[in-house]
């Protein structure tokens, strides 16, 4: 096994009472990209802030590239943040610039479309194109890995793919990289998962694996409103998709039950969960004392 | 008759922000419109709440007081508490004190807002944030109810919680429209339109767009076009037009799949 590019290991840390990240352990490792899940607070950040040396752990231990996170193994990250850290009033190509300069590196050419605005101000170019001058700039150090923080959110589908290829591109050369993302799509991308929850790793692995033996109970019906309100009045976590109900959490024959006290017809199918229907389940669980 | 947009245009100076799109938002339905940064989807949504005049084509909205409206920016005032917000909102549309704090306490109570409804809205997370936005769109009980990106940025517990309120008020026959960059979101609602640059890629119910779209989309390690491929975790993916695929995967079709041929085809389209 080679050494890991990223890793965390038995990180805790707290904020006064609130123990934000509890006993985790991640790693990442040459030509691989790990995908962070979970909901707002689950401590995804607080981890990533610790693996960057930017926050202390209260116990575990962090390391860039063999070594505690410093000044020096920052130099060969690569980070986009979620807000792009771009600066809005100096153009596309004074950004990259600047952030060459910074790293101490020459300034990447830009290529097709981000050629064209070169030199607009970056708060005068579409989100799309914003999202690949950061790249570029997180990029043009050739850094060994990198921390993405919700790279494609508001693109979309093939602006989506084409970032993507940047990312896997990276990969492909044996880069390592860490995306937390809440949207699910992204989550296919990558080679491999962890699933946060209140400070904890509760799921690795394939989409199938944090899914687990988590099922939804999937409702065809001709009447989607009657039977959503029927298991809404009722307590049952439901959502729609499209003219069907899901519900989670609950039993297909107790679904079945409400229904057919409602005295609606319909079918009631066991599916796998999805991973947001995971992690509203997990969100609804008593906390663990 | 119900709300929607058919064939609408909207020009700004040069720039078409829509162009010839046909929505239509009935009653009890959630319909939503997916597309990226600069695809039409906040010019559509102020075109259906009567901000937008139309170029050409035709808007159709009911009156102005039964639109429930909340803007991609969630529309809370930060200074004031979550009860004020619903307060001056009430207020706006003339509710009477006893029928707003009928409504207000009905509303925070089914969004889960209660306990927070004395704090300010600038201390409130994303997602509770844009269920009060939410709340306030539907204070005075709108019959159409249009909502832009109420689910960018909130996390994907929160995102489940905004759907149930969303279906709530479809189940109870309000016409529900909304703009998302989403695609697991297009897929949910029981009509979809995927807006591209202006222009409406796809139409139709989620699963019907789907089923209907032609050829075939397989997984393999070497496309053979690039220019009908697109990198899908660690392989590519790749369309065929006729169903018959010379190697590969075929693989179960979403809508981001479809999504993406449809804007492979509009691009090759125009290069050609």
């Amino acid at each position: 096994m080679s050494a890991p590019l990223l890793a965390v290991d038995g990180l805790v840390k707290s904020f006064g009472a609130n123990r934000a990240v509890d006993d985790v352990s991640l790693r990442v490792d040459p030509g691989e990209v790990v995908g962070l899940l979970g909901a707002n607070g689950a401590g995804k950040t607080t981890v990533i802030r610790m693996l960057l040396g930017l926050l202390r752990p209260d116990e575990g231990d962090a390391h860039l590239f063999g070594s505690p996170p410093s000044l020096e193994s920052r130099r060969n990250l690569g980070y986009v943040p979620q807000g792009l850290g771009l600066y809005q009033e100096l153009t596309v190509a004074e950004n990259v610039a600047f952030s060459a300069q910074a790293y101490d590196t020459t300034p990447a050419p830009l290529t097709g479309a981000l050629a064209d605005v070169a030199d607009r101000l970056v708060s005068q170019v579409p989100l799309g194109l914003q999202r690949r001058a950061a790249f570029v700039c997180a990029l043009q150090h050739r850094p060994q890995a990198l921390v993405l923080d919700e790279p494609t959110s508001g693109v979309d589908p093939l602006a989506r793919a084409r970032l993507w290829d940047t990312v896997r591109e990276q990969a492909d050369a044996g880069v390592g990289v860490l995306v937390t993302t809440h949207y699910m799509q992204e989550a296919r991308q990558c080679d491999r998962l962890v699933l946060m929850s209140r400070g904890r790793v509760v799921g690795r692995g394939s989409e199938r694996d944090i899914v687990g033996d988590t099922v939804a109970v999937l409702v065809h019906t001709d009447q989607w409103q009657r039977a959503f309100q029927t298991l809404d009045a009722a307590g049952v976590p439901v959502t729609l998709a499209g003219r069907d109900v899901r519900a989670v959490g609950v039993e297909a024959a107790d679904v079945a039950g409400q229904l057919a006290r409602g005295g609606l017809d319909a079918d009631v199918e066991r599916v796998p969960a999805t991973i947001d229907e995971r992690m509203t389940l997990l969100a609804r669980a008593p906390v663990a004392s | 008759m119900s709300a929607g947009v058919s064939n609408l245009t909207v020009r700004f100076g040069d720039t078409i922000a829509l162009d010839d799109v046909t929505v239509d938002v009935p009653p009890g339905r959630i319909s939503a419109v997916v597309g990226g940064d600069g695809a039409g989807k906040t010019t559509l949504m102020r075109a259906l709440v009567g901000r937008v005049a139309p170029s050409h084509g035709h808007i159709s909205s009911p009156p102005e007081q039964e639109i429930g409206y909340q803007p991609a920016t969630s529309g809370t005032w930060p200074d004031l508490t979550v009860d004020e917000n619903l307060a001056f909102v009430g207020g706006m549309y003339g509710l009477s004190t006893a029928a707003l704090h009928r409504r207000r306490d009905e509303l925070l109570d089914r969004s889960g807002l209660t306990a927070a409804r004395d704090r300010l809205a600038s201390r409130l997370s994303g997602g509770m944030r844009t269920k009060l936005g939410f709340c306030m769109a539907l204070m005075h009980n709108p019959s159409l109810l249009v909502l832009d990106e109420p689910s960018t940025g909130v996390d994907p517990v929160s995102r489940v919680e905004l759907w149930r309120l969303l279906a709530e008020s479809a189940a109870s026959g309000t016409a529900v429209v909304l703009a998302t960059t989403y695609m697991d979101e297009g897929e949910r609602a029981a009509y979809v339109t995927v807006l591209d640059r202006g222009r409406a890629l796809l139409a139709g119910p989620p699963a019907q767009v789907v089923a209907s779209f032609p050829g075939t989309v397989v997984t393999t390690p070497r496309p053979v076009r690039q220019e009908m491929s697109w990198r899908h975790a660690d392989g590519y993916r790749e369309w065929w037009p006729d169903g018959t695929a010379p190697g590969g995967r075929t693989v179960d079709l979403d809508l981001e799949d479809v999504a993406i041929v449809a804007a492979l085809q509009t691009e090759n389209g125009a290069n050609a």
